[in-house]
């Protein structure tokens, strides 16, 4: 048992972080926001070329780092400081989650261009009736010829609007909610018959309503074995929740420290509001609630690769969600008034905080999911 | 970073594993697991089998009769214990005045008094609250007079009055805090005595909790004559020991393994326990309070894990330390609100009330007995040891500089 970072990893927190602060200002996010581009081509650039930290996880053999989850987690950590919005999860964690698992032609082709910067992924798996269920799916794969051709609706496809590529699940067998039967796909963004809706999403980021109309796609695109790729859906999104939760922990270590400066700095009935009582242990029960957060992310990283880690991920986030709720919630009411101002950037890991606590599913639906698991 | 415990950690684990099993004293077996009171030899049948062993004190450096594990070591040590509901150790010896004296202590008093408590054969009681000094511990009145006895030599004459004093009536020697200068601040007029608790003046009286239980006591102390080599530390640097000591008491205080435990006998009780023909674990309400306890105390086990691994790298016991108090106090108590939830109708029987030899018509099921007299105790946790207001506001000056 061992809680030490190698040095390795520790370089790597390092490197991120100094260079977000160098280059990843509040202002300068902003300025990508109020782009409508949801994303900055050159910082990804610069994640690729300089910082060379899109191979974090990734084997060595592949061109990577040979890092993996450990590497993912500090990464995450450090962008939830910064509120990034490039799509390091969905590319990274995610698409190369699912081609690192699989291996294969298609993983060796995508691997180093996702390395490389080139390749930009998003993940192509909610659907309107579907809530969290990621077996609850309508979008259809027929098989055509020497290929399948989908149709149905993907919501809410975070950085799809400039993604060269989309992850989809669908369905090339079994009913609505069966877990048989679920194929995932790797199509290129512009095939044919893809339509987007795309539009900001209120963290800041763009995201994607997406029809698939009689979209044709080749056989090659498919990862894993058709109607049998549930398991590793469940993995990889599970692999993204516990990187959530390292976002999610940076987000509200960064809430809870520019609540205490703000605390410390104003003024209210002839001294500074940190020295009412009643604030100082709301400050201590958001750092609680923070350190409680992160905890229970290391737990649930460590588990990623052990028969414990669906209870452990959905342990975690159930405990994330509600520690971004609490943080976020009372770090506006600590600001007060300029608490719910756009300006200051407070209000804005709020709403990061807010989307955190039910992406990858709510706390309910973490909650529940831990229950049949740990207690039947 | 790895969960895995290395070979050398689970031989270890298997050791301890097999000398629980063998030295546990057959006496104590299912006291833990039905909630009963223990006796002065029930603590010190445990602690003379560890004492020999040379296990008791896991935590002491080694020149003191410390066991040198690692931190991973003590984990192990405190979970295996906790699993097989082995008594706890008093802390009052081990844990508290042990540390402060090979801390602070002369070469004299640590050849003096840290034998007896790692042996067992002197049990210690803590003398700080008072009537007037609850969190507010600086404010304690006890006053400790300074004079040259007929023999020539120096001595404190004590008088004053300590409350919530734990296990005092079993105690051979105390620890007080008195005050040795009332011209200064608080804090810097405090002294750390040593007191035999069989001197001449001392009145021991019970105070009878919530659960019946008689675990606390006032103590009366009028002029009481204390020879000044049974001061630790110099005379007014008692707040020193006292801080240090309590962020001692802290880290072993969330009770992580010990709550495991608790979960899992409040678990068999709801699957015992019937609601709308179903286990009452079976109730989405009360498996959902379950779930969001057992997710608590993973992310509890995780803080105390980190900060074990923070202090075999070379960082003390920290004010981080009170986050451990908070939690795993608050969960603790939340541990027996359950119980006493799950146990329903048969909460309310008063088990001391029990008639004695009726086996025929047993008062509800066993497991029920102790729920509300446990539920009524435990509510001292987030009040003892500093209160969590108090913890809060040590959270708040020393971690956040507020």
């Amino acid at each position: 048992m061992d809680f030490n970072t190698t040095d390795e990893q520790t370089m790597l927190r390092d490197t991120v972080s100094r260079y977000l602060a160098d280059t990843y200002s509040f202002d300068a996010r902003m300025k990508t926001v109020h782009s409508g581009a949801g994303w900055n081509p050159a910082v990804w650039k610069a994640f690729a070329e300089e910082l060379g930290i899109l191979g974090a996880p990734f084997a060595e053999a592949h061109g990577g780092l040979g890092g993996g989850a450990i590497e993912n987690m500090i990464v995450m950590e450090e962008f939830g400081r910064a509120l990034v919005i490039e799509p390091y999860l969905p590319t990274v964690v995610i698409a190369g989650g699912a081609l690192k698992a699989t291996g294969g032609a298609l993983a060796d082709a995508v691997i180093p261009e996702i390395i490389a910067g080139n390749a930009i992924i998003a993940f192509a798996y909610a659907e309107p009736q579907g809530r969290y269920n990621l077996a609850d799916l309508r979008t259809t794969a027929k098989k055509d010829g020497g290929g399948y051709v989908l149709n149905g609706h993907k919501s809410v496809v975070y950085s799809a609007p400039y993604a060269t590529h989309l992850l989809v699940t669908a369905r090339t067998g079994g009913s609505q909610r069966e877990t048989a039967g679920v194929s995932l796909f790797l199509i290129p963004a512009d095939t044919k018959g893809v339509v987007r809706r795309d539009y900001p999403t209120v963290d800041g980021s763009a995201a994607s309503e997406i029809y698939f109309e009689n979209a044709a796609i080749g056989a090659d695109m498919l990862i894993g074995a058709e109607g049998e790729a549930f398991a590793l859906v469940e993995q990889i999104v599970d692999e993204a929740t516990a990187a959530v939760c390292a976002e999610a922990c940076g987000v509200t270590r960064v809430l809870h420290a520019t609540t205490l400066d703000y605390a410390k700095q104003r003024k209210q009935f002839g001294k500074a509001i940190g020295e009412f009582q009643v604030i100082q242990h709301r400050l201590v029960d958001m750092f609680m609630e923070v350190e409680q957060a992160v905890s229970i992310t290391l737990m649930a990283t460590l588990k990623l690769d052990t028969a414990e880690r669906a209870q452990a991920v959905s342990a975690a986030k159930s405990k994330v969600g509600k520690a971004c709720k609490f943080t976020g919630q009372n770090a506006v009411q600590i600001h007060g008034g300029i608490g719910i101002s756009n300006e200051l950037a407070v209000g804005h890991y709020f709403k990061r905080s807010t989307m955190i606590e039910s992406q990858f599913g709510s706390v309910d639906h973490h909650l529940r999911r831990y229950e049949r698991i740990s207690i039947g | 970073m790895d969960l895995n415990f290395s070979a050398e950690d689970v031989a270890f684990r298997d050791e301890v594993r097999s000398f629980i099993k063998d030295s546990y004293p057959a006496s104590l077996n299912g006291k833990i697991d039905e909630g009963e009171e223990l006796s002065k030899e029930d603590f010190l049948s445990w602690h003379k089998v560890l004492a020999k062993k040379g296990w008791i004190a896991p935590a002491w450096p080694t020149q003191y009769g410390g066991t040198g594990w690692t931190s991973v070591q003590r984990y192990i040590w405190s979970e295996e214990t906790a699993r097989a509901d082995a008594v706890r150790l008093m802390p009052f010896g081990l844990s508290m005045v042990g540390p402060v004296i090979y801390t602070f202590g002369t070469p004299e008093q640590k050849e003096r008094f840290l034998p007896g408590i790692l042996s067992g054969d002197v049990w210690w009681c803590q003398g700080y609250s008072e009537p007037g000094a609850g969190s507010d511990l600086a404010n304690l009145r006890t006053k400790a007079e300074r004079f040259t006895g007929d023999d020539g030599k120096e001595y404190y004459r004590v008088n004053g009055q300590k409350t919530w004093t734990t296990m005092a009536q079993h105690a051979d020697w105390g620890f007080f805090l008195v005050r040795t200068d009332a011209t200064v601040k608080a804090q810097e007029g405090i002294s750390f005595l040593l007191i035999d608790m069989k001197s001449p003046g001392i009145t021991v009286r019970p105070i009878i909790t919530l659960g019946g239980e008689h675990e606390v006591n006032e103590v009366w102390l009028e002029d009481v004559i204390v020879p000044v080599d049974q001061r630790i530390h110099e005379e007014n640097k008692g707040w020193t020991c006292a801080k240090f000591l309590l962020a001692h008491e802290r880290t072993g205080i969330a009770g992580v393994a010990s709550s495991k435990r608790g979960v899992e006998r409040i678990k068999n009780i709801a699957r015992a326990e019937l609601d709308e023909g179903e286990a009452l674990l079976a109730n989405p309400f009360f498996k959902r309070k379950i779930a969001e306890l057992e997710v608590d105390l993973s992310a509890l086990e995780f803080t105390e894990l980190r900060t074990l691994a923070g202090e075999s790298s070379g960082k003390g016991p920290g004010p981080e330390s009170s986050l451990l108090k908070i939690k795993g106090t608050e969960i603790q108590q939340r541990i027996t609100e359950l119980a006493l939830e799950a146990a329903g109708h048969y909460g309310a029987p008063y088990y001391r009330g029990f008639g004695e030899g009726d086996n025929e018509h047993p008062i509800g099921p066993d497991y029920s007995h102790r729920t509300a007299p446990t539920y009524f105790n435990m509510r001292k946790t987030s009040i003892y040891g500093g209160s969590n207001e108090i913890q809060r506001n040590i959270i708040a000056k020393m971690v956040l500089g507020l």
